[in-house]
């Protein structure tokens, strides 16, 4: 007990400062920056390759040189309204066939082996199937998003409400709540915690979906453009392309966290 | 002005339930066949028996929660089809919604009633005092102890002002100082809002501290009947205390 005890104690004494921690952080990235301009000022060709690669001064001034541009944010206007509309459409259907498959006996026999079969194909092996599905691009890509978000909150979803504790319902009956309170007063907000989760995945696979859509039969983009500028041997134009999706890909997991925090204030910690 | 009609709501007096031949089980498996019993309005009627022996199936059944599989269950005049706000059931742990405060917790029956959220809010306000919790009331279950959400579940359930309060051994989980705290204020709080109580518990003491009659269950029904001579009184009678675990003694033999 004693041994363990004056562990405890010495814990506290080698915690780092946050500030020196930080600037840890800091300097490691500087330094791999340092090393990708070293690497690729020299042209070094050490079994990889780096004479092509641009170089992040290069891909810095291009990315300067593209925000000063309106293509560029029709570029990210366009693929925001594709991954939110695919996203948007997702959790909707997503939460509510979740709760349907963990609450209803035919919603389970009539839809399980339908989405069984069609889960295990990968959202991006369907962009043949909405090319021929779907009179416009548009839709195809959107569709392609909308199947990628699709799974992930419907499964989080179904496993969130089927592990609810029995007694909160029970409850709420027994206290005159009928059907309707049941599911918005008990359901919803106690799977919200598990549906949160399914929303995060959903939203990282929704971008990995779009971008791949619009490198395949895109017009515009963000993942378009960045194919486009690939085949036109405009490299920096390519990072430019990546650290935007990076970018948009960041805030809008940030956007699901940040919702999910603001809901579930007050249960957690 | 809620608070009075909630108040006079219980103060109506209590509600009669009965069980007639009635079989009770789940999945196919019967717990308790050919049971025979009548609660009387405005009694508080404590159910023991050894863990198994249907207490809490029988509890479920008349707060509607679970079908009878014979005979019949009837709550005043009328057969038992499905939960009401009439019989409120208060459980062992655990059943606050822990995303809501504890003064969210109470309103909730008000607002299932559609009672509009300033009068909902006072009455909550109010029951919450009654249970000696005023100064938890934006409290989050799990910022409270034990005994205080069984203190938040008892002033929930009475403050949908039910005409039964049907009781799944509330305070098993509690230490027993806790425990004689919470038997005391139930008694108290019973007295302002009387109500039918149903309370199902496995321990002799809290059985005679509360009841005014104490039936003993088995598979076959009830199996025995106690009457309180001096109810929800703290006199100890050591020798209804021995007729008690003889009957209950009896029935664990039986159970083995």
């Amino acid at each position: 007990m004693t041994v363990v005890e004056e562990r405890t104690v010495t814990v506290p004494v080698r915690r780092e400062r946050p500030v020196v921690r930080r600037a840890v952080r800091g300097l490691a990235l500087l330094g791999a920056l340092g090393v990708w301009q070293v690497l690729t000022a020299a042209d070094a060709r050490v079994w990889v390759r780096f004479d092509r690669l641009p170089g992040p001064v290069e891909v810095a001034r291009e990315f300067g040189r593209q925000l000063g541009h309106g293509p560029y944010y029709a570029d990210v206007a366009q693929s925001l309204v594709r991954i939110l509309t695919g996203f948007g459409l997702a959790a909707v259907a997503g939460i509510g066939l979740g709760i349907a498959l963990a609450r209803s006996r035919w919603a389970q026999d009539l839809l399980q082996p339908l989405l069984e079969v069609a889960r295990p194909i990968p959202a991006i092996a369907l962009v043949p199937v909405a090319i021929l599905l779907f009179p416009a691009n548009e839709q195809g890509i959107v569709f392609i998003t909308f199947t990628a978000a699709f799974f992930p909150v419907l499964v989080s979803t179904r496993h969130a409400v089927a592990a609810l504790p029995g007694v909160w319902e029970d409850a709420v009956r027994t206290l005159g709540g009928g059907r309707w309170r049941v599911l918005t007063g008990v359901v919803l907000p106690g799977a919200l915690p598990g549906v949160f989760g399914g929303l995060s995945v959903g939203m990282g696979v929704a971008w990995i979906c779009v971008v791949s859509a619009e490198m395949i039969s895109g017009d515009f983009g963000v993942g378009y453009r960045t194919w486009q500028a690939y085949t036109i041997v405009d490299y920096p134009g390519v990072l430019v392309g990546m650290i935007t999706i990076g970018v948009l890909g960041r805030a809008t997991s940030g956007l699901v966290e940040l919702a999910g925090r603001r809901l579930l204030a007050g249960r957690l910690g | 002005m809620i608070t009075e009609t909630v108040a006079t709501g219980t103060r109506e007096g209590g509600l009669g339930l009965r069980a007639d031949g009635v079989a009770l089980g789940h999945g196919g498996r019967t717990v308790v066949a050919g049971l025979d019993l009548a609660v009387r309005a405005g009694e508080i009627l404590v159910i023991a028996g050894p863990s198994g022996c249907g207490k809490s199936t029988l509890l479920r059944a008349l707060a509607g929660l679970l079908p009878v599989t014979a005979g019949r269950l009837t709550a005043g005049d009328a057969p038992v089809t499905g939960p009401s706000p009439d019989r409120a059931l208060v459980f062992q742990d655990d059943a606050l919604l822990p995303w809501r405060t504890a003064l969210r917790n109470v309103e909730l029956p008000l607002a299932i009633r559609g009672v509009p959220r300033r009068e909902r809010r006072a009455a909550a306000r109010d029951w919450l005092g009654r249970v000696g919790l005023a100064d938890a009331a934006g409290r989050y279950p799990r910022e409270l102890s034990g005994g205080m959400r069984q203190r938040v579940q008892l002033a929930r359930a009475l403050a949908g002002a039910p005409r039964a309060v049907l009781m799944d051994e509330p305070f098993g989980a509690l230490d027993a100082q806790t425990r004689a705290g919470m038997q005391a204020l139930l008694l108290d709080v019973l007295r302002a809002a009387p109500a039918t109580v149903v309370f199902v518990t496995h321990d002799v003491d809290e059985a005679l501290a509360l009841g005014d009659r104490v039936v003993v269950l088995g598979a076959a029904g009830v199996t025995a009947q106690i009457t309180v001579p001096h109810p929800r009184t703290p006199v100890r009678d050591p020798a209804l205390r021995d007729a008690l675990l003889r009957a209950l003694g009896a029935q664990e033999r039986e159970a083995v």
